[in-house]
């Protein structure tokens, strides 16, 4: 069998590709991706501690993480359309102002 | 033994196709190497006993989210980073900058390292507690999302109705009130 952290080390490594992810790229919509990696990383530690602790509750939370992340994804994309009308840029340097 | 290649085949393909999808610089690109990383995430969680995430998963993520995605970027049209001129004006664009972005994801790196050396039960295997026919049925899992999360899946229902509101109130155009 693997071990548990075996898992663990994956999952620290796609958090960290992720957090890569949103502090290098310059596109709102890549950045929102990035945080889609860090969202998953967590759901693997939460199914692999469930299944090493012999519960169900790992996969419970994951449901509500994929909840959570459907409307993040939502309400983000939206605010990219918005901000994409505004300056005609996907850049978040070009959003510097509050109002315009 | 099938099993441990397994999950090296499938831990690969996901760290690959993560740090493909921020080495892109076209997001449609990016968006089809994350439905990748999904898939291979999908056979760990089928690894370890969940069928049902693995299946909400591919289904939940790979399709509705990316869709969602993909949508977006072809709906804007814009695939291109366009660096060219915010490159000069804005000093976070100068690469000191993107280099202490990769020092603080070098330096979380470090840090879960640390942590998980810390971690006591590193070396126990994942299988060994509880049984897997149980844990990996889906009735099993209804069974406790509507009676010990009912409050919790009940509050999902609003939160979604409230992104979806939001969402429509955010993409609206100005004009049509």
């Amino acid at each position: 069998m693997i071990p548990l952290g075996h898992y663990l080390i994956v999952s620290a490594i796609l958090f960290a590709i992720g957090t890569a992810g949103v502090f290098l790229r310059r596109n709102l919509i890549t950045i929102l991706l990035s945080v889609e990696i860090m969202l998953n990383a967590v759901n693997l530690t939460f199914v692999a501690f469930g299944r090493a602790h012999g519960t169900v509750d790992g996969q419970i939370i994951t449901f509500f993480v994929m909840t959570v992340a459907a409307a993040e994804a939502a309400v983000g994309l939206a605010i990219v359309i918005g901000l994409f009308r505004h300056r005609e840029s996907l850049n978040p340097d070009a959003f510097t102002a509050l109002k315009w | 033994m099938p099993d441990t290649i397994l999950f090296y085949l499938l831990a690969g393909v996901a760290i690959v196709a993560s740090t493909l999808v921020i080495g892109q610089r076209n997001p449609m690109y990016s968006i089809m190497l994350l439905i990748a990383s999904f898939g291979a995430l999908s056979g760990l969680y089928i690894q370890l006993d969940a069928p049902f995430v693995a299946m909400a998963q591919i289904i939940v993520y790979a399709g509705a989210i990316m869709v969602l995605f993909l949508f977006v970027v072809m709906l804007l049209n814009a695939p291109q980073e366009d660096a060219a001129e915010w490159d000069r004006t804005h000093p976070m664009r100068r690469p000191g900058f993107a280099r202490v972005g990769a020092l603080l994801a070098g330096l979380l790196i470090v840090q879960l390292a640390w942590a998980l050396i810390r971690f006591n039960g590193f070396g126990a295997a994942v299988g060994e507690r509880g049984d897997a026919a149980a844990i990996g049925s889906v009735g099993a899992v209804g069974h406790v999302l509507f009676t010990d999360y009912v409050f919790a899946f009940e509050a999902t229902s609003v939160l979604i109705l409230v992104a979806m509101v939001g969402a429509v109130v955010l993409a609206r155009r100005e004009g049509d009130r």
